[in-house]
């Protein structure tokens, strides 16, 4: 029995600096004068990120590390996630620099140690080998959303938010940690190794039954995180109460960690279910079905309400719910590419969002209001963030020349090589995946529209803060890049062995 | 000498850019200076394109001025996807570069006559240029694809701002049905790259002409239907472009809708890349395939010259009228694709060349004068031979031209793509020939209409041509009469070229 000194903690660096940091904050917040402006939190919180970045570089490349009796991992795949869940959270960081100056009331000191907390669950849910930190990952995440989503006291919307997302994320979680009771009752384990083992056991000896509904049961929960149709219905309504940093955190970040959660259950835990399950009462491709029922209805509710959109942020969250479509149509069908075409759609739908988002922000901070109206004339009051944008609505699009048409070329090459005869559910997936995009041009393109073709009633320049400045320009800069020179990130992602990620540390 | 000749098609291809740096930097409110940078910004790639055609050896059909820079790679496995910046310029693609050069020129002439966010439009408008250049030289699916969406995303913003009062829907119906079209292409080309693992057009090539490869594909019935499957992507995409006639609504949207400049380049130039994709991709990448649906091509081409014809007969509005007759004269290009033989699809070429310049023609024309009358109803106007009688006859030689009189390049296009189809569907092309005739008769309604009868009140004041009119017309009727006296000058590198492509055929 290994003691707690024999480990190598020092793997663990980027979640015990994030630790570190928002302990740090949190101390200073309670000695610091309520008056006092706590805009300058923004420079802690972004250096502990980049410092966790750093960490996080440092570890790339070198083979799997398991600590504290096997939960934790480190290894290629969950430092992949945690570097664009890095990179996100810097982000909304730096756009939320000033954002709420004018709010009273407004809690911004927890604003940002909360930030930090939300993103140390997601990298705990990368990172898990284990069902019990998976949960306890999945909590601190939600949990400091939560509270994040409702942390403009005084707003309506806010608060019927934060009241849609408790009680429906509380469901959620209850559905996941259901299932994983099944897991346990089944394996008598909580090690996503050991459950594997065993549950090939339990499959054929006449409990296939059980573990069939433990993976229904984490995927309806799973379907709530990562806001995919039919589990959506909370999502327009959080998303629009919400902050708008926070609404970006919610569709790109929690998007991205609850990604991370699934992959790890199902090419993990649930591996039996989907290699030759012999004598279940469901047939094998089923497990693979399920996903793919989950991405089709994704993509199609999504793009046809997101169609009859009239406000910007509500039709960025419909979006948002196709998108989750789109990111699990590698895990439905398997193929080549399952790691990187996921992890480079991520990348590219990271920097798209959250520079939408940023955009969106500035506007409503104008107008008092997200509704496409407020759009018209951007062209002539800020030429640059209307460029941006319509950048940024492109690559969500996906038409060239962005990381998003990339994104989905690799995507879609990754379904159709997976495609055969027995296997023509790929074919169909391509296909809603094909024309839910043409259908996306309409929305996406109604945002252009107006910043191209209206003229506005206000003429004045748009005022841009600087931290929404830096972000919005480095996230252009990012989706335009990845969309001219893909092979930056593809270089790093294709070449690393994902196998390998998935396999016990002997 | 010879490193820079090697890489004219990338100049060409990028030269537009230069009058986008320029046009950046200028400000907003000096509209003089923007239009003369736009107008300057396009002759760069004119001369690169003229300097390649001096360059171009024309009794070869293989492709000239190969480049290939290797771009990004996909690990798959032990082996690699590779995607290429793979440019040239062949017998079939020189023609269409050249016209798309030149179209462009006068197109930037006509657009002085915008008088709105000029900034914005020249931008869009060398984008645009570059967009078109990219897709007759790119020897890449994946460049190609990135190209076409180019044109479809600057297009969208060209009608979109510039155009007439229903401009929204118009650019809304050109977006969906073209980016449904670029959506199919993508889902062909991206069976292709998972049958063959490559995107490099001369690669793909290679391999559907290989009697080995495709034997062993011919056992393989999955392989065969993805095959066919992308093929009919492929070629369905471009039936949109061209556009074929159930697809045709979205294009006379943009005929009325548009502002003239760019009708000039949609009609002329856009429409083409229909046509020469269907050559490229249909025709010359998947040979046994084609010979499958050439009936089909043929009937439909059939139906576009008719219905065209018919409905362009009935119309008052003289840019419907156009728009109709361009389904029409799409059919003959159909007619010539659907011949499969050397003269037919050099009719095919020779017609979109052709009828690039004249609709080209008509539509400076009729940009002029809308500028001049503010409509473009036939029964409004009238007799305006007396106070405008150059730009009046210009006209007529382009409705001419348009009804194919012999010595203009209508004539000898549309005789080639008849010939090629007599010799494999004669009924169908004789039940064609009948779209000819009724071309005379809606062409010289039209004409007549406009130019003849009693002048009204309203248009006696009307001034003629100036000479920034003047010279770009006459060039394009310049152009338009030299293919119709001399059509080596064209017949040339696309003959080469054409009987290579047909050789590999096998007959």
């Amino acid at each position: 029995m290994n003691t707690l000194i024999d480990y190598d903690w020092t793997v663990m660096a980027p979640e015990l600096t994030i630790v570190v940091m928002a302990a740090f904050l949190s101390v200073i917040d309670l000695f610091l004068h309520p008056n006092k402006d706590r805009r300058l939190f923004m420079w802690p919180t972004l250096i502990g990120i980049v410092g966790a970045m750093c960490f996080v570089g440092m570890s790339w490349g070198k083979p799997a590390y398991q600590i504290l009796a096997d939960t934790y991992r480190v290894d290629d795949f969950a430092l992949a996630f945690k570097m664009i869940m890095l990179i996100g959270t810097a982000f909304i960081t730096v756009m939320s620099y000033g954002a709420f100056r004018k709010e009273k009331g407004f809690a911004e000191g927890e604003y940002y140690y909360l930030l930090l907390t939300a993103l140390l669950g997601g990298m705990v849910m990368a990172s898990s080998g284990d069902l019990i930190t998976l949960f306890v990952g999945l909590e601190l995440l939600s949990i400091s959303t939560y509270i994040l989503v409702g942390i403009r006291k005084r707003s309506v919307m806010t608060n019927e938010a934060a009241w849609k997302n408790v009680v429906l994320g509380g469901v959620a979680s209850g559905f996941i940690l259901y299932g994983m009771s099944f897991l346990y009752g089944l394996t008598g384990s909580t090690n996503l190794f050991t459950v594997r083992d065993r549950l090939g056991e339990a499959l054929t000896s006449g409990y296939d039954l059980y573990a069939w509904l433990a993976l229904f049961l984490i995927v309806f929960g799973f379907g709530f995180k990562v806001a995919a149709a039919p589990f959506h219905m909370w999502v327009p309504d959080v998303y629009q109460g919400a902050p708008t940093p926070i609404t970006a955190f919610l569709a790109a970040i929690s998007k991205t960690a609850a990604i991370a959660l699934i992959l790890r259950m199902f090419l993990i835990g649930f591996i039996p279910l989907f290699q030759g399950g012999r004598g279940t009462v469901l047939d094998e491709k089923t497990g693979g079905r399920v996903l793919l029922i989950l991405a089709g209805l994704s993509m199609i509710v999504g793009t046809v309400i997101a169609l009859r959109q009239q406000d910007a942020k509500r039709l960025l969250s419909y979006s948002s719910i196709a998108q989750a479509g789109v990111i699990l149509v590698p895990l439905a069908s398997w193929g080549p590419f399952l790691f990187p075409s996921t992890l480079y759609y991520l990348t590219g739908y990271l920097f798209s969002t959250v520079g939408a988002f940023s955009v969106l922000m500035l506007i409503e901070r104008e107008s008092r209001d997200s509704h496409l109206s407020s759009f018209a004339g951007l062209s002539r009051r800020s030429p640059f963030t209307a460029l941006a944008m319509t950048l940024f609505l492109l690559s969500l699009a996906g038409i060239p020349v962005t990381a998003g048409f990339f994104g989905k070329f690799y995507i879609l090459a990754n379904a159709v090589v997976t495609g055969s005869p027995e296997h023509w559910a790929m074919y169909l997936i391509a296909g809603i995946m094909l024309v839910t995009t043409v259908a996306s041009y309409f929305y996406y393109f109604a945002i252009i529209r107006m910043m191209y073709f209206r003229a506005s009633q206000v003429e004045e320049k748009l005022r841009i803060p600087v931290g929404a400045m830096i972000v919005i320009s480095v996230a252009a800069v990012a989706t335009l890049g990845l969309g001219l020179m893909p092979q930056l990130v593809v270089d790093i992602l294709g070449n690393v062995d994902w196998g390998a990620s998935l396999a016990p540390v002997k | 000498m010879m490193e820079i000749a090697k890489a004219l098609p990338t100049f060409i291809l990028f030269s537009p850019l230069i009058g986008v740096a320029v046009i950046l930097w200028l400000p907003r409110q000096k509209s003089q200076w923007i239009r003369m940078a736009g107008l300057l910004g396009t002759l760069p790639p004119l001369l690169f394109a003229f300097f390649l055609a001096c360059q171009f050896n024309f009794t070869r059909g293989a492709v000239q001025f190969r480049q290939d820079l290797p771009w990004f790679s996909i690990p798959l496995g032990q082996q690699k996807w590779n995607f290429s910046y793979q440019v040239g310029v062949d017998g079939l693609s020189l023609p269409l570069l050249m016209m798309t050069a030149i179209i462009v020129v006068l197109a930037a002439i006509a657009s002085f006559s915008i008088k709105k966010r000029e900034k914005g439009y020249f931008l869009l408008f060398l984008l645009l240029e570059m967009g078109m250049l990219g897709v007759f030289v790119a020897r890449n699916l994946f460049l190609f694809f990135i190209f076409f969406e180019v044109t479809l995303v600057t297009m969208f913003f060209l009608i979109g701002i510039w155009g007439l009062v229903n401009r929204e829907r118009a650019a809304n119906q050109f977006l969906l049905y073209n980016g449904a079209g670029s959506v199919l292409m993508l889902l062909g080309f991206i069976g292709l790259l998972t049958l063959f693992q490559t995107m490099d057009f001369d690669r793909l090539l290679g391999i559907m002409h290989d009697p080995q490869i495709m034997q062993m594909l011919a056992q393989n019935e999955m392989a065969q239907k993805v095959l066919m499957g992308a093929f009919l992507c492929i070629s369905l995409a471009f039936a949109i472009k061209l556009p074929v006639f159930p697809f045709h609504t979205w294009m006379l949207k943009v005929h009325t809708e548009a502002p003239p400049p760019v009708v000039m380049i949609h009609s002329g130039i856009l429409l083409k890349m229909g046509a020469y994709g269907l050559i490229r991709f249909g025709v010359e990448l998947f040979p046994t395939q084609v010979k499958e649906i050439a009936t089909i091509l043929a009937v439909l081409g059939l139906i576009n010259i008719l219905i065209g014809a018919a409905l362009a007969f009935v119309q008052k509005d003289l840019r419907r009228i156009l728009a109709y007759s361009s389904v029409s004269h799409m059919g003959i290009i159909l007619f010539g694709i659907a011949s499969l033989n050397v003269a037919g699809l050099s009719g095919a070429v020779f017609q979109a060349v052709s009828h690039g310049f004249i609709s080209a023609l008509l539509f400076f024309f009729i940009g002029r004068l809308y500028e001049r009358t503010r409509t473009t109803d036939i029964t409004e106007l009238g007799g305006l031979a007396s106070p405008m009688p150059v730009m009046t006859g210009i006209f007529l030689v382009g409705g001419l031209a348009l009804l194919g009189l012999p010595g203009l390049s209508g004539f000898i296009s549309e005789f080639l793509a008849f010939l090629g189809l007599f010799h494999t569907q004669p009924i169908i092309a004789a039940v064609g020939t009948l779209g000819l005739v009724l071309a005379a008769v809606y062409t010289l309604r039209a004409v007549l209409t406009v130019g003849f009868g009693p002048t009204d009140t309203r248009w006696r004041e009307l001034t003629d041509a100036r000479w920034t009119e003047t010279i770009p017309m006459l060039t394009m009727v310049g152009v338009i009469l030299l293919i119709g006296v001399w059509p080596a000058v064209l017949g040339d590198p696309i003959q080469t070229t054409l009987e290579q492509i047909m050789a590999r055929m096998g007959g």
